[in-house]
């Protein structure tokens, strides 16, 4: 068990390991988005209220739901890094965080294309909707610190510090439709018990949420594999391997 | 004390430090964070006064009356134990309806006529085909009250 995971910190593993995962991951992800755009878009019934504009759901509810998991993600890879001295914990988080800043992108985009119509405003200053912009500028902070640096060690430990710090506004995002009054609707899926949705339209949901979960996966694996060619480059696996 | 020990229980303490900092400015901005007031709130004049501020609530059902010939409507906006009077003339959401929760932007007006610059309409977490919300409605359960059949797009 030990070794596994031993084996997982030494790059040629990993690199190895990534380059097996990353076409199954994008299958797979592939297929069932397809699966769930269908379901979405001619299988889900339309909103009593709503009529067919509820549908950019299936795309606002994963991307949103992705941008705050990728940043958990950082912040828990970038603590490993720091904590166990593992660079490859950090080349997760390097690799992950343009992902997380463009499914933060598009939950906002979606997001205010349908609040357009429906609440009658693209964009307010609600708790949620601020929280999830401030989210965006977690990611862009991230990237910018790193990009500061030349040596990867030290942009790994300085912008570690963002992601971990930044996690706070995950919960205040989304707990903040409970804590406070917004604009924003209250969790629809979330709530265990009873989800306020019928099942006809929450399948596609679900569909979509985990196509979304392997898309970032499949692209996480290609850009973790150059996170680490870049790392080790002087390393002498690489010639061997390539 | 290993070094690896000692990095974690420093992060743990930054961390913990850091959550520490967000809860009390959290609860510092708490005021500042309510994206609107109640009519109750108003009312007993817990809303700043004599400036821009947002009221949310209910449209009342059968409240909304318009000027033939005119763009204004007005309505009730109704939380559980008050009413306020909204003035508007302009576009109204598409989620716009009678029972449906708004938020009305503008200034409480002398007369107590609550005058609305922009209306935005807040949707619920409900999602439902229309069969299931008349059904709903035919039960008498609270959640099929606004049950209408949609506006074709």
């Amino acid at each position: 068990m030990w070794t596994w995971f031993h084996k997982l910190a030494s790059p040629p593993h990993a690199y190895r390991l990534a380059s097996l995962l990353q076409p199954w991951l994008f299958w797979l992800a592939t297929a069932l988005m397809a699966m769930g755009a269908y379901g979405g878009l001619f299988v889900a019934p339309s909103d009593y209220q709503m009529g067919d504009a509820f549908r950019i759901l299936y795309i606002h509810a994963p991307a949103a739901y992705m941008s705050m998991a990728i940043y958990v993600i950082m912040a828990v890879t970038s603590a490993i890094g720091m904590i166990w001295r593992i660079k490859l914990a950090f080349a997760i988080s390097a690799a992950s965080a343009p992902l997380g800043a463009w499914f933060t992108a598009l939950a906002l985009a979606s997001g205010a294309i349908w609040g357009q119509p429906m609440w009658g405003t693209w964009w307010v200053w609600d708790a949620r909707l601020t929280s999830e912009l401030i989210l965006l500028f977690l990611y862009f902070g991230y990237m910018g610190l790193r990009a500061a640096y030349d040596d990867p060690n030290q942009a790994d430990r300085a912008s570690g510090i963002i992601a971990i710090v930044g996690v706070i506004n995950v919960p205040i995002i989304k707990f903040s439709v409970d804590w406070w009054n917004t604009l924003h609707q209250p969790a629809t899926i979330s709530k265990l018990d009873n989800p306020s949705i019928t099942a006809d339209m929450l399948w596609p949901l679900l569909v979509m949420i985990v196509a979304f979960n392997l898309f970032y996966g499949a692209v996480l694996m290609n850009r973790f594999r150059c996170e680490i060619l870049n790392r080790e480059r002087n390393a002498r696996w690489l010639p061997e391997l390539l | 004390m290993t070094p690896r020990r000692q990095r974690m229980i420093g992060l743990s303490v930054a961390f913990a430090g850091v959550v520490l900092a967000a809860v009390v400015a959290v609860q510092a901005f708490q005021e500042n964070m309510l994206y609107f007031y109640s009519p109750t709130a108003i009312i007993s004049n817990e809303a700043p006064q004599g400036r821009t501020l947002r009221l949310g609530g209910l449209v009342e059902t059968g409240s909304v009356t318009r000027i033939p010939g005119e763009l204004e409507v007005r309505f009730m906006v109704v939380d559980t134990e008050n009413r306020i009077e909204v003035a508007y003339a302009g576009v109204l959401p598409d989620l716009f309806r009678e029972g449906q929760g708004v938020i009305a932007i503008g200034e409480l007006e002398g007369d107590g006529v609550f005058r609305a610059n922009e209306v935005l309409a807040k949707h619920d977490e409900n999602y439902m085909p229309p069969e299931v919300a008349e059904m709903l409605k035919e039960q008498g359960h609270p959640m099929g009250e606004n049950a209408t059949t949609p506006t074709p797009e």
